[in-house]
């Protein structure tokens, strides 16, 4: 039996250091080790998108990677992206626009689409859907993912507007 | 879905790396993105006593378009490939390609170094290099080498790589003229069912050169110097695109599986390697 390995994450802004086996992967890390329930185990062959978490500011499906591997990183759960008083505009938005029925695929939908809208603020359903083609759903058809997302974007561009144009006039009044 | 237990490196340098690779030989293997390696490792496929990543190694993440090749490092992801504007510029057929493997999780993930060097017939660069004229830079214990790619492909998972070797580059000229790969597949994330890769060049209203490979059709990629040369000197009519196909499927040899029977996998491989040819063309 090889030896366990020392590893350190950082999960949702919080360190954590423990011992485990090289092949224990990072969704049970997440989910059995410290009881990080958000990131479900769906078809655990890299398929189906549930347990996509952010890594480094990447999209990354944990059932598919070894803790070990993300050792020295900073990892990022649905836990870390908004919760029941705080709701992140995408839940919100998923919410509202029934972007979910059972819900088993939404945390891992909704940690990729925090990512896919980082990368392209303005996406068109074209662009969601190939953005989002990592994560299954076998529900809702995607129509109201798309949906949610759609309207999530729009939130957060408004959002982004109005406080820019805070810091604008600020910078106006700095400037007189 | 937990693989077999493992001893686990991160050596910081390839000096590291090939000491570990001396020590377990074929006990031992390199892990880039993992994101082959890794579902292998879990469905008891792929036994690795010995799992050695790659990520602190450095000096294998670079793109550089130079004036007569691009040389792009093994550990160069998918996406990082999606997103180099002068890569697009210069080579636009990978950008193509890299946008047709797999899913955005996976194309985080997934390196060029490990999809040429797993051997997977499924695996896109493969004949994509093949159709690129790349050469696959090998390092060992005894320094460095280049093989060529489309020279690099022995049988399914068995390539010109020795075990204590690990493929640190690719380097490829700088192609011309029109492009085009094309890939039918089942569903996002699937391999494909058959994948042509193209590039033509075009002197007046003829063909002037043609570079063709196809991919998942036989153990290991395909290049078919037949098919590029049913083309040339044509002005690529009907029966130019005829003889190209009959030529390719002449060169490959599928197997009948959850993709369909032989029969299908030829028609298929006929229609996407004319698609991909007519493609290319309009861009030459």
């Amino acid at each position: 039996m090889p030896d366990k390995m020392h590893i350190k994450l950082n999960v949702n802004g919080k360190d954590e250091e423990f011992l485990a086996e090289p092949r224990e992967l990072l969704i049970y890390t997440l989910r059995e080790r410290l009881n990080i329930t958000g990131p479900h185990i769906g078809c655990e062959t890299s398929h189906c998108g549930a347990c996509t978490v952010t890594i480094d500011g990447k999209s990354v499906k944990s059932c598919t990677m070894f803790a070990a591997q993300a050792s020295g990183k900073s990892v990022t759960t649905i836990e870390g992206i908004g919760g029941p008083d705080d709701l992140h505009p995408l839940q919100e938005a998923f919410k509202e626009h029934h972007g979910l029925q059972c819900g088993y695929c939404t945390p891992g939908m909704i940690t990729r689409a925090t990512k896919l809208l980082e990368e392209n603020p303005n996406p068109t359903e074209e662009d969601i859907r190939f953005g989002m083609a990592g994560n299954i759903c076998r529900c809702t058809g995607y129509q109201n993912i798309v949906k949610s997302i759609q309207a999530a974007a729009a939130e957060m561009n408004a959002a982004a507007a109005s406080s820019s144009e805070a810091v604008g006039n600020k910078t106006v009044e700095a400037a007189e | 879905m937990i693989p077999a237990a493992f001893e686990y490196y991160r050596p910081q340098d390839m000096a590291g790396v090939l000491a570990i690779l001396e020590e377990h030989g074929d006990d031992a293997r390199v892990m880039a993105g993992g994101h082959s390696l890794i579902p292998m490792m879990k469905l008891r496929m792929a036994e690795v006593p010995h799992l050695i990543d790659l990520q602190d190694v450095g000096g294998m993440s670079g793109i550089e378009v130079g004036t007569d090749s691009i040389r792009i490092g093994a550990m160069v992801t998918q996406s990082d490939i999606i997103d180099d504007a002068s890569l697009a510029a210069a080579a636009p057929i990978l950008r193509e390609a890299a946008l047709q493997i797999a899913d955005p999780q996976v194309r985080y993930m997934g390196t060029v170094g490990g999809n040429v060097a797993n051997g997977d017939p499924g695996n896109d660069m493969p004949g994509l290099m093949q159709c690129l004229d790349a050469r696959f830079t090998l390092v060992g214990a005894d320094g460095e080498r280049d093989v060529p790619a489309r020279d690099f492909y022995e049988a399914a998972y068995m390539t010109a790589r020795e075990d204590e070797e690990v493929l640190t580059a690719v380097t490829i000229p700088l192609p011309k003229g029109g492009y085009a790969y094309e890939k039918q597949k089942r569903k996002i994330g699937d391999y494909a069912t058959a994948a042509a890769a193209v590039q033509i060049t075009k002197e007046g209203d003829v063909c002037a050169s043609a570079a063709i490979a196809m991919t998942n059709l036989s153990d290991t990629p395909v290049y078919s110097e037949a098919a590029g040369a049913a083309l040339v000197g044509t002005a690529l009519d009907d029966a130019a695109l005829t003889a190209a196909a009959a030529a390719m499927l002449n060169d490959i040899d599928p197997t009948e599986d959850n993709r369909g029977p032989i029969a299908f996998k030829k028609h298929v491989a006929g229609v996407i390697l004319r698609r991909a040819i007519l493609r290319a063309w309009s861009r030459a």
